[in-house]
């Protein structure tokens, strides 16, 4: 994305959330801006109007053990413009106990299973999703294994599953 | 399966009568690997889908945070078992953009070789057994036996047929020898036969065509917005591909044509599919016209690079070198920073968002799963077709399980 593209998208953000505390940061040409949790719909829904059209990824990451992280959870949302090309990276924060977030879906549908990816994972609730429940882990499951303190090997995950006899199947 | 754990239909189905539930795999011909379909039907018209997946659910995002750069390739290349080689790529790629690193010449012209091969591979398999599925069991034996091919051309280069581990951060595992630019220029000589074979046998099966045609449609929008990307947006007509915009490896100096269909349906996957191998072969042919000499880590005594093997077993220097790059604690650091790195794989965008706390290995490295977001959008291309159609869609979008489920 080109420079002048950046200050696009700086506009268009702007000019929907005069008031919004947005930080813009980049690396290695990728562009990528901080909003705050309350605002990520509107930000979003602003991008989209401009010509974010497809939400290519949308991901989190447990930054308990990340050096100088002050934040516990970062929602990222990878957009594209498929007509121009434009991509730009929109990162949220959260912190418990309050690990709710609105709901990209009816902005984008294909958020869908990629929320409920995250939730699964990391036990993000994504608000008004219209069919919210664990996406590859088993409903009964109870722990959230990507998060940073849920160990890499161990003992503890097997007994989150039922004991199902022959004769209840 | 206890009753409560199916599960329930969904809004639209409620409101009608005689409807029934039929399960879907996991254990299904036509599933190839575990994915599982609850279907509500009318008769037999799908009323609604809905996909239930996990079954190889594995963890692999987890073992990228203790794997570091080089040691994840292995368990990106079971990820999609079917084109191994092109998920070594993309996630070497990503570490790459992070790290700030430019490969050689040399490099870049066999990994875009080898990430030609396996679309050719990967496209062999999806589009054999999507006709395999409806019934034509000659055109997949075709399609597997060119296959076979690559699976010796991956052998010769890394010793590995299938999980080749063959790209290291800066270069590759070996360079490739005289006889295996002659093996790749002859499958290139006998392909186009093997191509004709097959597609005579499928293209114009006016048995394959009335299944496949307007069956499953996706339309244009939908596939925007549902994030669907390569092969199955393409067919419906979204014009992208990150090897043109957004070109990575040699690409840049290769002259090959988009692929698109209008449509949309399982038959213009399939025809897009098709369409690719051809440009592919076109580009294989041209990289190895220009395959450059030279070497193929990235040069210096630096830790980016790996040493060569010889070097390390013959001088001291050179196994300090691989000492200095292998041991945890005296490797390259990396950038405190996140980056997204994507290439189009055989199945559409395969991209690592990498998060790094400068360590030689991710924080956090999240792979965007073409197979997961087309997989999203099937009950959308399945409702109002016919039961037997379902396997129809499911071998034009090419699920690949463990890459759906990581």
């Amino acid at each position: 994305m080109t420079e002048s593209a950046e200050s696009d998208w700086k506009q268009v953000l702007e000019k929907a959330l005069p008031s919004a505390n947005l930080r813009w940061s980049e690396f290695r040409n990728q562009h990528r801006v901080d909003v705050p949790a309350s605002a990520i719909v509107a930000v979003l829904t602003a991008l989209r109007d401009a010509g974010m059209d497809q939400l290519c990824d949308l991901t989190a990451v447990d930054l308990l053990e990340y050096p100088g992280a002050t934040d516990r959870f970062e929602v990222v949302y990878l957009l594209l413009n498929t007509t121009s090309g434009q991509r730009l990276t929109v990162r949220t924060h959260l912190n418990e106990p309050d690990l709710k977030i609105p709901s990209a879906v009816p902005i984008w549908f294909g958020a869908d299973w990629l929320e409920r990816e995250v939730y699964d994972m990391y036990g993000i609730v994504f608000e008004g999703h219209p069919n919210f429940k664990r996406l590859l882990l088993p409903e009964a499951f109870e722990s959230f294994p990507m998060r940073k303190d849920y160990p890499v090997k161990g003992r503890g995950e097997r007994h989150n599953f039922p004991i199902i006899t022959r004769a209840e199947s | 399966m206890p009753l409560e754990l199916i599960d329930s239909p969904g809004a639209d189905s409620n409101q009608r009568e005689g409807l029934w539930t039929l399960n879907f795999g996991p254990q299904h011909p036509a599933t190839h690997t575990t994915l599982r379909l609850v279907l509500q039907l009318d008769g037999e018209m799908v009323v609604d889908a809905e996909p239930d997946i996990g079954f190889l659910h594995s963890g692999f995002e987890k073992l990228a945070e203790v794997l570091d750069y080089n040691q994840y390739v292995t368990i990106v290349d079971r990820m999609n078992y079917i084109s191994p080689m092109a998920n070594e790529i993309a996630w070497h790629h990503a570490v790459e953009g992070l790290l700030g690193i430019e490969l050689t010449p040399r490099c870049k012209y066999i990994r875009t070789i080898f990430a030609e091969l396996m679309r050719i591979h990967d496209h062999l398999l999806c589009t054999g057994t999507c006709v395999l599925d409806l019934g034509g069991a000659t055109a997949f034996m075709y399609a597997f036996n060119e296959r076979e091919k690559i699976y010796e051309i991956c052998e010769r280069a890394s010793g590995q047929r299938f999980h080749t581990g063959y790209t290291r951060v800066g270069g590759l595992l070996y360079d490739v020898t005289d006889d295996w630019v002659q093996m790749v220029r002859e499958f290139c000589k006998t392909f186009p036969k093997a191509y004709r074979d097959f597609a005579g046998l499928v293209m114009k099966n006016r048995i394959f065509v009335e299944r496949t045609r307007g069956v499953g449609v996706l339309s244009k929008a939908d596939a925007i917005a549902g994030g669907a990307t390569g092969p199955v947006a393409r067919a419906s007509g979204v014009e992208r591909d990150l090897r043109r915009d957004e070109p990575y490896l040699a690409y840049d100096d290769l002259d090959f044509d988009v692929c698109c269909a209008e449509g949309g349906d399982c038959y213009a996957r399939f025809q897009v599919r098709m369409m690719e191998m051809l440009e592919s072969l076109k580009i294989i042919e041209q990289a190895l016209d220009r395959l450059p000499s030279g070497p193929v880590f990235i040069s210096g005594t630096g830790k980016e690079g790996l040493p060569d093997k010889r070097e390390v077993y013959r001088s001291i220097e050179g196994l300090i070198h691989h000492f200095e790059n292998i041991m945890p604690n005296r490797q390259m650091p990396s950038p405190k920073e996140s980056y997204y790195g994507a290439t189009e794989s055989p199945n559409g965008e395969l991209g690592y968002y990498i998060v790094s706390d400068g360590d030689f290995r991710a924080y956090r490295a999240r792979t965007r799963p073409p197979s997961l977001l087309h997989f999203s959008l099937f009950s959308r291309m399945i409702r109002g077709c016919m039961l037997s159609d379902v396997a129809a869609v499911l071998g034009s979008i090419n699920i690949i399980a463990a890459e759906l489920d990581r």
